[in-house]
């Protein structure tokens, strides 16, 4: 697990660097520029088209505000992007601007006054920047400054497939629910009998195990939720096709409110006994609590690690084994833009990696998913402990 | 869109919708499955603990009815020995009746033979007397014939006669 982890910051690290690199050679067309200049930049842009395995990883792995679904170059070696539109919605001064993605031409364009910025530390996010007509009757955007960030609310990439998993499950298991409810007392069938022994697991070897005697019940639901919540949009994850491949349970803001849920509902269920062990930890020598509250700092730290380390462990794997397996994927490229044989040859290499990589991804979807949710029982345990 | 730093957006989205996904499935979902799987297993326990009980009674059950067989096996061995016993009983009193029967018969046959042979002997003899005295007269009309003969005889008999 550490060392996974570790991995995948190193590639986090190295892809940022190779990303922002290529992002520096291929500025494009928004600076003050003559025309020849930028016909200059766009044929160096398509000839600089070569395959970017870092910046190609990273746009698959983050969130975005279009759905990209392919991208092809015609006859007159112009790109052409084919993707689903999808809603932005900002806040931004005091009032909800709302408009479809694809008014910013894959980022490339401005509408009303919003863009998508391309490099700095806000890239890839949406900015207002600041509009200056000149006479010649040519709008060209003058950045501030200070480019003002809207609070940015669009159904993105990640949102949709969210959207979509809450729909999917809900329907999911209101049907497996109403199964059980025409087929009373009898034996599950079909998707009823492939989800029972999960339900039956959680509840059994995690709820109860973890946070024991009648208590678990209470806190059942939510660990179903966030076991199948998190299993089935890993295993949806893992499609490469659209609804799928979106690295949802792999993006940080998702895994956040999953932390927060957790952590909210064990504080909140906390009891004395609980508190009384973290500011006031029993068995622990009194130097160790009174004049320098050692043990509490350590104990009140933990309370926060905890779900921060859940936030991360389940970003951090399931956003590795995407890297890896599009790695693995852009290898075919990267061989094949040095020779299209070599590019052939490394593709079955290639795939054979991928299709293992894949099938260990159905292992970590599963893994991760219970070890969120067993670390999450765990902690409602610890916290509903009664002394003893 | 930053990797690791979380966005506004996907963080109001999914507390949203994980809400929202939360309750539909605690109300709509986790709860009637939860309350089947609780009610089927119960009525598994049930059922296993009916099944475990309707064992017993069977092995109860069984184990009277080998009591009760074994009863009446016993019932009957001790029957038929005592038949036998009687059977045994019969046979040597028959035996014995038969015996005496048999004795008193020959004694009574015996008997009867011993009185024939007495009658017989009695008749044989009487009728050896009546000869004996025919064959007398015989003789002494033959010897008796001439005077002289019965003189002779006479005179021997007187002879004969002591006179003490």
């Amino acid at each position: 697990m550490i060392l996974r982890t570790l991995l995948i910051y190193l590639l986090i690290v190295f892809l940022n660097i190779s990303y922002s690199y290529a992002e520096a050679s291929m500025l494009s067309d928004d600076t003050k520029e003559t025309r020849e200049e930028k016909i200059h930049d766009i044929l160096e842009h398509t000839e600089e088209a070569e395959f970017n395995a870092g910046k190609m990883i990273l746009e698959h792995v983050i969130d975005a505000h279009e759905w990209h679904i392919l991208t092809y170059t015609d006859s007159e070696r112009e790109k052409h992007h084919v993707s689903i539109p999808l809603p932005v919605i900002l806040y931004h001064e005091g009032e909800i601007v709302t408009f479809w993605s694809s008014k910013l031409e894959h980022g490339h364009g401005t509408h009303k006054g919003f863009k998508i910025e391309t490099e700095g530390e806000n890239k890839g996010m949406i900015i207002k920047t600041l509009e200056r007509e000149i006479l010649e009757g040519e709008r060209i955007l003058v950045e501030g400054d200070e480019a003002s960030i809207p609070i940015d609310l669009s159904i993105t990439k990640n949102v949709l497939a969210m959207f979509i998993s809450v729909i999917l499950l809900s329907w999911i298991f209101i049907s497996v629910a109403n199964s059980y409810k025409r087929r009373k007392g009898k034996a599950p069938k079909g998707l009823q009998s492939f989800l029972e022994p999960l339900i039956i697991f959680i509840r059994d070897d995690i709820a109860k195990t973890s946070i024991g005697g009648k208590k678990y019940e209470k806190y059942l639901p939510y660990l179903l939720t966030i076991f199948f919540f998190i299993f089935f949009n890993n295993l949806f994850g893992l499609v490469p096709f659209f609804p799928g491949g979106v690295n949802l349970t792999g993006n940080i803001g998702v895994t956040l409110v999953l932390a927060l849920f957790t952590f909210a509902i064990t504080i909140f269920n906390a009891n004395k006994n609980y508190w009384k062990h973290i500011f006031n930890t029993p068995g622990v020598p009194w130097w160790l609590k009174f004049p320098v509250p050692l043990m509490p700092v350590v104990e009140v730290m933990g309370v926060f690690t905890k779900p921060f380390v859940l936030m991360i462990r389940l970003f951090a794997n399931i956003t590795a084994g995407h890297i890896v397996i599009l790695g693995f994927i852009s290898l075919i490229f990267i061989f094949s833009s040095i020779s299209p044989a070599l590019g052939y040859g490394v593709s079955v290499v290639s795939v054979a990696f991928s299709v293992f990589m894949g099938l260990l991804e159905l292992l970590v979807a599963f893994i991760q998913a219970y070890v969120f949710t067993l670390l999450s029982a765990l902690y409602f345990g610890m916290a509903t402990e009664e002394h003893h | 869109m930053e990797l690791v730093s979380p966005g506004i957006g996907p963080i109001f989205w999914m507390t949203i919708s994980f809400g929202i996904l939360l309750w539909i499935l605690a109300k709509y979902a986790w709860k009637p499955i939860m309350k089947a799987l609780n009610e089927r297993e119960t009525s598994i326990d049930e059922a296993l603990n009916a099944a475990k009980t309707a064992k017993q009674e069977m092995e109860q059950l069984k184990f009277s009815n080998e009591e009760l067989l074994k009863e009446a096996k016993e019932e009957r061995d001790s029957l038929l020995k005592d038949a036998r016993k009687i059977k045994e009983n019969i046979i040597e009193e028959a035996k014995i009746k038969a015996k005496e029967e048999a004795e008193k018969i020959v004694e009574l046959a015996k008997e009867s033979i011993q009185f024939e042979k007495m009658a017989a002997i009695t008749e044989l003899k009487n009728q050896l007397g009546s000869l004996s005295i025919e064959i007398a007269e015989k003789i002494l009309k033959e010897e008796l014939s001439g005077t002289e003969k019965q003189k002779e005889l006479i005179k021997r008999l007187i002879g004969e006669v002591n006179f003490n």
